[in-house]
């Protein structure tokens, strides 16, 4: 029936394809199920692969069929976006990068052209190229797919961490009666320093607090504007009758300071909290005396 | 004073309050890759804040490029902060402490000086700023004063 098959190769390479795709899918499936990529995540049952690769190849048919091989946008992909998404992840626990889980991807489209190859070994050699052709281009769409919808997960782990750094509210600490202390860290720039500041004066008035401790030890860069805004704190703390002591200086930080020619002598500095804290009970007139019992056991 | 500069291992761009993060992050990186002391890997990294924080405030935004160097046998890292900013109108002013064209202590300029070995700074108005600064892992290699 010659005059058929010359129907056949006048079609749309996409559509052919598809209708390829669509034919071979489960031979495609068996031999997906191996690669590295779907071994590699789904470890415990071959079935589970082979149906995750089914699901794949009937989406990529789905939108050859429709012609838009090059598009990442087609409808085709929208069903299996979460699934490629999940591989993708699973894979990159595992230590996987980009480059290795793009590599992975594409070692999936030489077993589909060898069966294209053999399916169409009768066809003109222009109607193969076209096809082959068009066989390249949607697997590197489906790759295209892949990446950006793992790149997307990535985003969204982003900018969801980054609210909940925002939520982590810098924790007040009540020391002893009259003390509070606020522990620092991490960058103090100007939105939360200005967070802090509230938080310590709030804490102030609510604990009747007489001394409120800044302790920097988990500040890892202390340059002007983080010291302009300790001064200015310490300088709001003290308006509302509050001693502001600012602990944990280490000795790198100190020197750096004393560099930077920043005058914190208007601040009182201790090198560790326990120095700020026995600094505010001394002068809040409580004694901490040693039980003799202890004292005698040797540390 | 001659020594062989590396190439910019990195170029960081500095147009928002996450890119100096970003910047004092790298650098602090950089020098503990070389082995710098804690001392001088916070003495680089608090000037680098201060350059780049200018760049951004008064300059309106810039890049950092970041490459070792040597000299002697010594190592070192060097820092070039540049901007398209309006220009400093005198630097003497500028450079000396508690000035200030914004809001800040004034102790920027003239204490990122301080912080660092070597310090040059280029400005011309309307063109913009740049500020080169290096320092060496054990100190700039000259010959020790007598006490």
């Amino acid at each position: 029936m010659p005059e058929q098959q010359a129907a056949e190769h006048q079609s749309n390479p996409a559509e052919e394809v598809g209708a390829f795709l669509r034919e071979r899918r489960e031979q495609i499936a068996q031999r997906w199920a191996d690669a590295a990529l779907l071994r590699t995540v789904f470890t415990v049952s071959r079935d589970e692969a082979v149906e995750a690769a089914r699901t794949v190849v009937e989406a990529l048919a789905a939108v050859a069929a429709s012609g838009r091989v090059a598009d990442s946008e087609a409808d085709g992909f929208a069903v299996v976006r979460e699934q490629l998404a999940r591989t993708a992840q699973s894979r990159a626990r595992a230590g996987a990068g980009i480059a290795q889980i793009s590599a992975e991807m594409d070692a999936l489209r030489p077993p589909v052209t060898d069966l294209l190859l053999d399916e169409l070994s009768d066809a003109p050699a222009e109607h193969l190229r076209e096809c082959t052709t068009a066989l390249t281009v949607l697997m590197g769409t489906l790759r295209l797919v892949m990446l950006e919808t793992t790149m997307n997960a990535g985003q969204d782990l982003i900018n969801r961490q980054r609210l909940e750094l925002l939520e982590i509210a810098t924790p007040v600490i009540k020391l002893w009666e009259g003390i509070v202390a606020v522990p620092l860290i991490g960058t103090l720039d100007s939105a939360r320093s200005q967070v802090v500041m509230e938080i310590l004066l709030d804490a102030v008035v609510e604990q009747h607090a007489r001394f409120a401790i800044l302790d920097i030890t988990g500040v890892p860069t202390v340059d002007s504007l983080v010291a302009q805004h300790l001064m200015k704190t310490v300088a709001a703390a003290r308006l509302m009758g509050a001693e502001c002591i600012v602990s944990g200086i280490r000795p790198a930080i100190a020197q750096t300071i004393v560099h930077l020619g920043i005058d914190l002598s208007s601040v009182l500095t201790r090198a560790s909290l326990a120095d700020a804290l026995a600094y505010a009970l001394q002068e809040q007139g409580d004694h901490i005396v040693p039980n003799p019992a202890s004292a005698v056991e040797p540390r | 004073m001659t020594h062989s500069t590396g190439s910019v291992s990195a170029c960081l761009p500095i147009h928002s309050d996450l890119d100096l993060v970003r910047v004092r992050q790298h650098v602090r990186q950089m020098t503990a890759h070389l082995g710098f002391g804690l001392v001088e890997q916070t003495k680089l990294v608090t000037a680098a804040s201060e350059l780049a924080r200018n760049a951004l405030v008064h300059g309106g935004g810039g890049q950092m490029e970041c490459a070792p160097v040597t000299t002697g046998g010594i190592r070192g890292l060097r820092l070039v902060f540049s901007d398209q900013g309006p220009g400093i109108a005198d630097l003497e002013q500028a450079l000396s402490d508690g000035y200030t064209s914004g809001e800040g202590l004034g102790m920027g300029l003239g204490g990122a000086r301080r912080l660092v070995h070597e310090f040059s700074i280029d400005s011309r108005r309307g063109v913009g700023t740049t500020v080169a600064v290096t320092s060496w892992i054990s100190g700039p290699p000259r010959p020790r004063e007598a006490h």
